[in-house]
């Protein structure tokens, strides 16, 4: 891998607490452009907290967050998406009673280039031709598969550099998670780095290049996808094998 | 599948649900024995509906057997099923439907002769009896109530039995006669108003209510004219709709153009109480307008929405009033306006500032203590030296415009005013929802972390909904200074918070033109917290008839009276999908989607 020098994305020995709690614990991550990483990690493991935090929804109390060589850890969310970061949250939550077209433009908020906002609205068009079919439709009406397309498009059109995935398996059809996840490696070859947040370890790691084990609150594992999926640990603990 | 009735495989909907209709039976009997019990057949029997047939207090009890008994008869037709062909088994039904709701109120006339319970029961007295049994005997009562319940019954499941559009003109005719007496003040007014008094006079009991002829003319009218009419308008509409879209936009505009012409001449035409009654609708619209950004847009539930009707009123009052007791520059009002947005806006932002730290049941509840600290300030004696407590300020002069000056002994004036401010509050929200703001207030409402996630800045969105609506409160305040001449803190109680939430509500959240609606319907016929609407005598059971509306809205017609067209496909759709998902249907079998 020929990684250039300055990461996209970064983590700076981040803490994080809720009250007293101690979230994050020294937390070091990197995203490099147009790359696929996933952070793996169980319930209460810290993995919401860290996409918070990315994205400044959360404000770590020492340690730095680091975007395109610039230190945001105090900056705004819309400060970042601003300058190319987007999540697609949980759950896909689209503004279920606004139609997908008003739910597309939504994900385009910040900017103000008209031509650039239409361009992609023809590339989501593209990507997903279903969504175009359904434009004004009520987005809470779509099926689950629809609403996950809808929830990507409204992430592509803020024209980010990095989106974050918040579960993107999660409250999906088996089937469902196996297109869901060809998505997002369709959305990867455009050169969007990706940062997966994910239970699913197996399926996580079978797409991404780099990845991270996250459990209470500090990286325990950091690895490549073939490496990780290899460790007998990870084995044990998330990909369900005993022993 | 070509569904046709003489499709054999079709299923029809089963027959008659008695258990249904013994339960409607029931639900009549309970209510006409509450309302007897509310006081609203002796409280509204002074007002006659058909002078001297009719007063709205037997209205009162007489729509019961009606209503249930249509209510009762109506099927929800599932589908691949066809409707039942209906026979006299339904009339029937209602028949039983109309016995019972009689039968309430004939145990209850039995009751009350041999009991007395008056000591908990205010209007257990013979004044109910004597008016229930007709002032006459017991059993005559007893037989006639019978009587009219079964024949009234029967009439309402004869709703769904005769053909429709027979139905449909029957209603026509009720709704207008009812229609035109209680639009009563009103129509006198404005007939009076283009000379031809001659005409209510023959239509209207001197002592209000129709005469049988007027009613009878009335009824005859409303049978002609969509006659006449036939589906002329109709075709119309259809031939507007199918104008292409730039000359449709000028048809439009003109029809907006006409009927804010005839909204401006109108006024010129009604006398003293149409105007009041008018000008009273249009404050309450202005703050409804307002309350609209904040609840109907923004999603924030704000139940201390009359701080800001209070605030702009009291520093229109400091401002132009010679007695304002601390500090008194006496501006015009027009300078004075824009000191008092200033500060509204200001008050708004401080409110709202702590305020919209909160998330639903926590905000309504920190939004109504808002409401009553900023009235509990007005009142207090610590600040009595600038708002005079509870001698409130007096004297506030009207407003000094170049032809004459708007106050309140000349209604119309008034009501000329607030026409100005409320097409500038319909034009904002119209422009506002339609906004980029529009916009991102919506995505608040659905969901404030996405939202967030999406680059909107929350904390200044909700913000400004806060001060759109404490701007559009603060005309309100204004025009109500200078309307009425002095204020107190008694005019901004918590009640009025609640009932412009109720007009929101009922008109159709989010919506303007519904709105506009909910003030005309609640504010204009029922009338505001301290304003009378059109049916005066209604004043001691508005509120009873506020919260029955509201629950019957509630959970009849989520979308207010004038649906959005938006809301309505969300409100209705929501419930099957929510039935859909529950049972997996949505997202399992879609897994074809994703290829």
């Amino acid at each position: 891998m020929n990684e250039p020098a300055v990461p996209l994305l970064e983590f700076r020995g981040v803490n994080t607490h809720y009250g007293a709690v101690h979230i994050l614990k020294d937390v070091d991550l990197e995203i490099f452009p147009g790359e696929l990483v996933c952070l793996l990690g169980g319930n209460a493991s810290g993995k919401s907290t860290t996409l918070k935090t990315l994205l400044g929804m959360v404000t770590p109390t020492t340690g730095e967050v680091v975007l395109d060589g610039e230190v945001v850890t105090h900056q705004s969310t819309s400060y970042r998406v601003e300058r190319g970061v987007t999540m697609v949250p949980e759950n896909r939550r689209l503004f279920k009673r606004l139609s997908v077209r008003e739910n597309l433009e939504l994900g385009a908020y910040l900017r103000t280039d008209r031509d650039g906002i239409t361009n992609d609205l023809e590339r989501i068009f593209e990507l997903f031709p279903r969504v175009k079919e359904r434009i004004n439709q009520k987005s809470g009406t779509l099926s689950g598969g629809e609403q996950q397309m809808v929830a990507m498009g409204r992430a592509l059109m803020s024209n980010p550099r990095v989106l974050l995935m918040d579960e993107p398996s999660m409250g999906l059809a088996p089937a469902l998670v196996q297109a869901n996840f060809e998505l997002i490696q369709q959305i990867h070859e455009e050169g969007v780095a990706i940062f997966v947040v994910e239970q699913n370890a197996n399926m996580a790691l079978s797409i991404a290049d780099r990845g991270w084990v996250l459990q209470t609150g500090r990286v325990v594992l950091d690895d490549s996808a073939e490496a990780l999926l290899a460790n007998p640990d990870l084995r044990a603990s998330y990909l369900g094998e005993a022993g | 599948m070509t569904a046709t009735s003489a499709n054999p495989s079709m299923v029809e909907t089963p027959g008659v649900a008695w258990r249904k209709q013994i339960r409607f039976a029931l639900i009549g009997a309970l209510s006409s024995v509450f309302i007897a019990l509310a006081g609203m057949p002796v409280g509204l029997d002074g007002r006659s509906i058909i002078q001297p047939v009719l007063s709205m207090g037997f209205l009162s009890l007489l729509w019961v057997p009606f209503v249930m008994a249509t209510l009762a008869g109506s099927e929800v037709v599932l589908e691949g099923m066809t409707a039942r062909t209906r026979d006299s088994r339904d009339l029937l039904a209602g028949g039983i439907i109309g016995l019972g709701s009689a039968g309430g109120l004939v145990l209850l006339m039995v009751l009350i002769q041999n009991f007395n319970l008056r000591d908990p029961l205010v209007n257990w007295s013979p004044q109910l009896l004597n008016l229930l049994s007709f002032n006459r005997s017991l059993g005559v009562g007893a037989l006639l109530w019978l009587l009219l319940g079964l024949i009234l019954g029967v009439l309402g499941a004869a709703m769904h039995v005769l053909p429709k559009k027979l139905c449909s003109r029957i209603r026509t005719v009720v709704l207008s006669v009812l229609a035109v007496s209680v639009l009563e003040t009103f129509l006198t007014d404005l007939l009076e108003g283009f000379g031809l008094e001659a005409l209510t006079d023959f239509v209207y009991y001197k002592r209000g209510g129709l005469e049988v002829g007027g009613a009878l003319l009335v009824a005859a009218l409303a049978l002609i004219i969509p006659l006449l009419v036939g589906t002329r308008i109709k075709d119309v509409k259809e031939q507007v709709v199918g104008l292409p879209a730039e000359e449709r936009k000028r048809v439009n505009l003109i029809l907006l153009a006409v009927s804010a012409a005839l909204l401006l001449v109108l006024p010129f035409f009604l006398g003293k109480i149409a105007n009041e009654l008018l000008a009273n609708v249009g404050l309450f619209v202005l703050l409804a307008l307002g309350l609209n950004v904040v609840v109907g847009l923004a999603g924030i539930l704000d139940l201390g929405y009359v701080a800001f009707f209070a605030v702009g009123g009291y520093t229109t009052a400091v401002l132009t009033s010679p007695n304002s007791p601390g500090f008194s520059p006496e501006l015009p009002w027009p300078i004075a306006l824009i000191v008092v947005v200033v500060i509204t806006g200001i008050v708004g932002l401080f409110i709202g500032a702590p305020v919209i730290r909160m998330r639903g049941d926590y905000l309504a509840i920190v939004t109504l203590g808002f409401g009553e600290i900023i009235r509990l300030l007005f009142l207090s004696d610590w600040l009595s030296g600038w708002f005079g407590g509870a001698q409130g300020i007096t004297n506030i002069p009207g407003v000094e415009v170049g032809i004459g000056t708007v106050k309140g002994t000349d209604p119309r004036s008034v009501f000329l005013l607030v026409l100005v401010f409320c097409a500038i509050a319909i034009y904002v929200s119209w422009r506002l929802e339609n906004s980029r703001l529009g916009r991102a207030w919506m995505a608040i409402r659905e969901d404030e972390d996405v939202a967030e996630a999406m680059g909107v800045n929350t904390t200044n969105t909700k913000l400004m909904a806060f001060v759109v609506g404490a701007v559009l409160a603060s005309f309100s305040g204004a025009i109500f200074s200078a309307k009425v001449g002095s204020i107190f803190p008694t005019s901004f109680l918590m009640l009025v918070s609640i009932i412009i939430l109720v007009v929101v509500i009922v008109g159709g959240m989010g919506n303007i033109a519904g709105v506009i609606v909910g003030a005309l319907v609640l504010i204009g016929v029922l009338g505001g917290p301290k304003q009378p609407g059109l049916l005066q005598e209604f004043s001691q059971f508005k509120l009873l008839i506020y919260g029955a509306l509201l629950v019957w809205m509630m959970l009849k017609r989520p979308e207010g009276l004038v649906p959005n067209v938006r809301r309505t496909r969300e409100l209705h759709q929501e419930e099957f999908l929510q039935d859909a998902w529950l049972k997996g249907e949505i997202d399992t079998d879609d897994q074809e989607d994703l290829q």
